[in-house]
């Protein structure tokens, strides 16, 4: 399983970001969001979504291994044991991989919990296999 | 505080002093935010009688609790001033994203006081505030300024920022923000302007802390999904406000050659429908928003984008014009957008001037040569350009708004010049509305149709009916309402898709710690209602009833074409409904507020 998204129906709002943050971290916070966008505005005027696809080369190249499978079947970081070396960053191929020290001390990603497709009013997001 | 940033910025710019103090409990008690924050620090901080373009007026931006959080549409701040269109209250709520940056950057309110010697936009980086010379931006279209930051910066970073309409004090300039969401009435982008800030520039990466973390995540998500749900959601998504066109058109309402009529043949050019087939590329919400009512949209014919056109700019700019072109409307809106001028206001002088021309009232010699017939796009193309440069005869006069406009003018042209207390009315005619009439006339920012909307109501209970009933109905919508602004959120969720308003009650709650039921935010409404109506009387030397009168061809000139044709409201039902709502609201004959309905609602030591 993993987490889907179609750019064409994205309108920007963020609310999926709120979502994310909150169920990551128990934070308000969309800048700790683990899905990103990218608005291209004024021209020509769409906006670009970038979501996990769970490929797992995250986890492949963690020193530490703090990247594991949860029941989910999702990768996610177990934050005790992430030591903010960021080799996983320039190994996602979807740039969502987040490390920023000034935001949290540890790396975070999807987990495929699913509040994004919750919150989403346009169906840009859903979760399928 | 939970829900809150914490934290009021106040910005010196005369003296480029920048200081911050905690948000007060009290305050977050008695007036929650938003528009309550904003006529809070007015009434206190901005003294008597001061020009609204001089350096004793302030710019109050203000968000709410629901403001950046998991909440449907928690993407409005309020931005409130004395307003030098109307020498009067002005707030103007916007959307989009920057209130939420306010919040996460720790900020409930940004005062902006004083005048800047040179331009400046001010930058705030979380706790890294400044004031950052201006000079390269200045003279240059919001939207170009709006592309330029967010390249200096990045895209994390949110920008408002005012036209060249701003900078010369038009007296209905906007703040521009998102590409295409406004802070749009009363001029608030002309104070901007005045204060020579170009724009200003934010980010935020603090979490806001609120009381009941599960109860919020639960009333939140149970917020999202009522809209999710809701039956009307693919049909608003897909038109935004345009999906009222037709039907105002086939009601009556539609502004039609300045307001001369309610219906237009030339509806099917510019109708949602129209809109949607011809010119839309997405979809575009604000903030937290699962029903985006904007649609961002490409005119082929110019090469050019704009988010909108909305229907109030379809009507102004549209039908009131007697323009028949999604295109052009588009194309007008994006002029407006970038001069930085409010496209409602902008199109009712507009129109004013084109019947003024029809008339004989204004000639080629007043208009620098413009032909300035309805219907004809490029003389309003370059109408918008001149007024936001106050450039000729024409733009000058008409950068004055209508009432002042034809106060120069006169010869008659005061009848047809559509406002209130200076206000330029919305896109709603309101020749046989007899609520929707009211609600424009006692509307706390002159003619807007935001705090009561209730055209729909007129047609249910009878639409030339005025009654005791018609009258409450009014007063409610106006306490109720406006507490959205308050909040921090949009109120769509609730006109449109029809949810449930008491599903916010646990949701600001959990995000305050602070329990609340509609009747209480109701009074809270009341409250600011009531002093946001002691600002008119205390600006304005012999306020009285007559400030609360339409324009009189709502009550002399049936229209002669279209759903209205033959009808109108009499003057005696005009002066009728302003005594019922005087009374109702427990204000005196002369629509002042009684010392005991001030002392009912704790405001006489405020207002004293």
């Amino acid at each position: 399983m993993r987490l889907y998204a179609d750019s064409a129906k994205c309108s920007g709002c963020r609310a999926c970001m709120v979502a994310c943050s909150l169920n990551l971290f128990q934070e308000s916070n969309p800048k700790k969001a683990s899905l990103n966008l990218i608005p291209h505005f004024p021209a020509p005027g769409v906006y670009e979504m970038k979501v996990c696809t769970q490929c797992g080369d995250c986890a492949a190249v963690c020193p530490t291994e703090a990247i594991k499978l949860n029941e989910r079947g999702a990768y996610y970081v177990d934050f005790a044991e992430c030591n903010l070396c960021e080799a996983c960053v320039p190994e996602c191929p979807e740039d969502v991989m987040f490390v920023r020290a000034e935001l949290a001390n540890a790396a975070w990603k999807c987990d495929l919990c699913g509040d994004c497709v919750s919150v989403c009013g346009t169906s840009a997001l859903w979760i399928d296999n | 505080m939970n829900g809150y940033g914490g934290t009021i910025l106040r910005v010196n710019l005369t003296d480029g002093k920048i200081t911050k103090e905690p948000t007060p409990a009290q305050l977050a008690r008695d007036f929650i935010g938003g528009r309550g924050f904003g006529i809070y620090f007015l009434f206190k901080e901005v003294p008597k009688h001061v020009d609204a373009l001089g350096p004793e007026n302030k710019l109050i931006i203000s968000t709410g609790p629901l403001s950046g959080m998991l909440a449907p549409g928690g993407g409005k701040c309020d931005w409130t001033t004395k307003s030098p269109l109307t020498g009067g209250y002005a707030d103007a709520s916007m959307g989009g994203h920057f209130t939420a940056e306010m919040k996460y950057a720790g900020l409930d309110t940004i005062i902006l006081e004083g005048i800047s010697p040179k331009p400046v936009y001010l930058f705030i980086d979380n706790d890294k505030i400044q004031l950052l010379d201006a000079a390269a931006f200045w003279g240059k279209g919001a939207i170009d300024v709006e592309v330029e930051l967010k390249h200096k910066y990045g895209e994390e970073y949110q920008v408002a920022a005012i036209g060249p309409g701003g900078e010369n004090q038009v007296l209905y300039a906007c703040i521009n923000h998102d590409y295409g969401r406004q802070a749009g009435r009363g001029g608030v982008g002309a104070v901007m302007g005045s204060k020579k800030v170009k724009a200003i520039v934010l980010h935020g990466t603090k979490s806001v802390v609120v009381a009941d973390p599960e109860n919020y995540h639960k009333a939140g998500l149970a917020l999202y999904k009522a809209c999710k749900d809701a039956e009307g959601l693919a049909e608003w998504s897909r038109y935004g406000t345009t999906v009222v066109t037709s039907w105002c058109n086939e009601v009556g309402a539609l502004p039609t050659r300045n307001f001369s009529a309610g219906s237009f043949e030339g509806i099917d050019q510019i109708n949602g429908q129209a809109m949607r087939k011809e010119i839309v590329i997405t979809d575009k919400g604000c903030f937290g928003c699962p029903s985006p009512c904007g649609k961002y949209s490409n005119m082929k014919r110019y090469n050019t984008q704009v988010e909108g056109p909305e229907y109030e700019t379809i009507g102004l700019m549209g039908s009131n014009l007697g323009i028949a072109d999604i295109q052009v409307v588009g194309e007008a809106n994006r002029l407006a957008d970038d001069m930085g001028i409010d496209s409602i206001s902008a199109g009712s002088c507009i129109a004013w001037a084109m019947e003024c021309y029809e008339k004989g009232i204004l000639t080629k010699a007043d208009t620098d040569g413009l032909e300035l017939k309805f219907g004809n796009a490029d003389a309003v193309f370059t109408l918008i350009k001149k007024i936001g440069h106050r450039e000729g005869k024409l733009g000058e006069l008409l950068a004055l708004g209508v009432n002042r406009a034809s106060q120069q003018v006169g010869q008659g042209s005061e009848k047809f010049a559509i406002h209130v207390k200076g206000m330029e009315q919305s896109a709603y005619a309101t020749h046989n509305a007899t609520a929707m009439l009211l609600a424009y006339m006692t509307c706390d920012v002159g003619a807007h149709h935001n705090r009561s909307w209730a055209i729909t109501y007129d047609l249910q209970v009878g639409r030339e009916k005025v009654v005791p009933e018609k009258v409450a109905r009014i007063i409610w919508l106006q306490n109720f309402r406006p507490m959205f602004d308050v909040m921090g959120s949009c109120r769509l969720q609730w006109v449109e898709l029809g949810i449930d308003r008491d599903l916010y009650v646990p949701l600001l709650e959990a995000i305050t710690g602070v329990k609340r039921t509609w009747q209480d935010l109701e009074a809270v409404g009341n409250r600011i209602w009531t002093l946001t109506r002691m600002y008119w009387l205390r600006e304005n030397d012999g306020f009285d009833r007559q400030w609360d009168l339409p324009s009189p061809r709502f009550y002399t000139e049936p229209p002669k074409t279209g759903a209205t044709a033959g009808q109108i409201t009499k003057f005696e039902d005009v002066q009728r409904l302003l005594d019922m709502y005087y009374e109702q609201r427990g204000w005196d004959s002369h629509g002042l507020p009684t010392p005991a309905t001030l002392d009912t609602l704790n405001l006489t030591a405020l207002v004293a």
